[in-house]
């Protein structure tokens, strides 16, 4: 497994297929990912990417709102979503 | 028993076995041997109060079984129910009784996710397991129509001595199915698979291969298809997980309303189960006295007591204990560290040349 997770290119367009689900749940006290067979906790970072992956914004677009939306430098949060992202792709939990 | 204090977690998951009913026979069943009749069965009704208080609870994920789901005429309705709840609804299925028309309606009431069984890469072979003629063309046709509606596919690989030997083109068919995930379930022994161990136990070396096959495979189909397995059982050194520990992330509702912390867990007989038509889920949850005698570790015996991997594998299954040395507070002879676990070593290498027990309502 390489330890940096490879490119996502700028005009995908992810988004969760059907059967991968991002709900907030008041018993279990926040946001979870449900999936086939997985539950994911998800923080409040990963539900502000995943909400954005609508299937319409493009991966760079979702880049650059994040990284206004949350001040950060763009290097960092394209390293981190790539992380993200490339993880829920490879179970095939996201579609880019 | 102790373990009343024990804290409370909110389940995950709820197992509806919503009947008994099942064409087909498969020797590795793990319903009890002593199935709930058609007349004893909860109706649409109960089902769907059974899942509002199943949301309420905090439960995300209804896994539709049985037996067989397809055999309720009434299905539909109930995961209908189930999705109304914003349950997460996953429908396991042989794909005898589900016609395409029927799947069609339950991707229309929501319908997240399908898991289909096979029981052998080769036809001849999988019908024989299965102890149905075309069971195998059935579930082709069906995981089909799963793939079509673009509904997330598994197969369920149910693995033992007859097809361990094809686990690669098991996961070949898998992958030509359209499934995105491939289920490398090694047969576990309890309720018809008890009965048939003999039959079903791989050797050490047929184990190994497939551990190695596995990983193998995970590297060349890597973003494919997600290959999920774990080491059998009986050839293993530390126990699973079990349910993710007692009473802790999930329970299982009978086809006649029995609220149970684990599928198997009528094999102990000192436990008392409530009933949904009894009783409230939150309350059978809480307060039943089955989900409270295994909760926690207070209940544990050394090694498990002081064990460091307590919390980890929480001293592996009860009915497996049981099963194998009449104590479910023991620890699970699967762990090398029980004192039962040559018993176990010694069963692991008992291959019967027998023929199967095909399971019968």
């Amino acid at each position: 497994m390489s330890e940096v997770a490879s490119a996502i290119a700028p005009d995908a367009r992810p988004r969760l297929p059907r059967g991968v689900r991002l709900v907030h749940n008041e018993a279990q006290g926040g946001w979870v990912l449900l999936a086939p067979e997985r539950v994911f906790k998800a923080d409040l970072v990963s539900v502000a990417v995943l909400k954005r992956c609508t299937g319409e914004a493009t991966f760079a677009a979702i880049i650059d709102d994040l990284a206004a939306a949350f001040k950060a430098p763009r290097e960092r949060i394209l390293a981190d979503v790539t992380t993200l992202l490339r993880g829920l792709a490879d179970k095939r939990f996201l579609e880019l | 028993m102790a373990g009343g204090d024990a804290k409370l977690h909110s389940p995950l998951g709820l197992l509806a076995e919503l009947t008994h009913r099942c064409p087909l026979g498969c020797p590795y069943c793990s319903n009890p041997l002593a199935l709930d009749p058609r007349s004893e069965e909860l109706d649409t009704e109960t089902w769907a109060r059974v899942f509002k208080e199943a949301a309420g609870l905090g439960v995300l994920q209804v896994h539709l079984s049985g037996g067989e789901p397809g055999a309720r005429r009434d299905l539909v309705e109930i995961a209908a129910a189930a999705h109304a709840c914003g349950l997460y609804t996953n429908l396991i299925t042989s794909a005898v009784g589900i016609t395409a028309a029927t799947l069609h309606k339950l991707a229309e009431y929501g319908l997240d996710h399908v898991q289909i069984s096979i029981q052998d890469s080769e036809e001849k072979s999988a019908d024989h397991i299965a102890g149905y003629q075309g069971a195998f063309a059935r579930k082709r046709a069906l995981a089909a129509v799963v793939v079509d509606l673009k509904i997330p596919l598994t197969v369920n690989a149910v693995m033992h001595r007859a097809n361990i030997d094809r686990l690669e083109a098991m996961v070949a068919l898998a992958l030509a199915l359209g499934a995105s995930r491939v289920e490398i379930a090694h047969a576990q022994y309890y309720g018809g698979a008890l009965k048939n161990r003999s039959a079903l136990m791989p050797t050490e070396a047929q184990v190994r291969r497939a551990a190695a096959t596995v990983q193998e495979l995970r590297r060349k189909h890597h973003g494919e298809i997600v290959i999920d397995a774990v080491v059998p059982d009986y050839h293993a050194r530390l126990p699973k997980p079990c349910v993710g520990g007692w009473g802790r992330r999930s329970l299982n509702v009978t086809p006649s309303g029995k609220v149970l912390p684990c599928h198997a867990a009528e094999s102990i007989p000192s436990l008392q189960f409530w009933s949904v038509r009894e009783h409230a889920l939150a309350d059978i949850w809480a307060h039943a006295p089955a989900f409270k005698a295994f909760r926690g570790t207070d209940w544990m015996k050394e090694p498990c007591l002081s064990c460091a991997r307590r919390d980890l594998d929480f001293g592996g299954c009860r009915c497996q204990a049981f099963a194998l040395t009449g104590d479910a507070r023991a620890t699970d002879p699967v762990c090398h560290l029980a004192p039962g676990h040559d018993l176990v070593q010694k069963l692991a290498a008992v291959q019967g040349d027998v023929p199967y027990a095909y399971r019968r309502l």
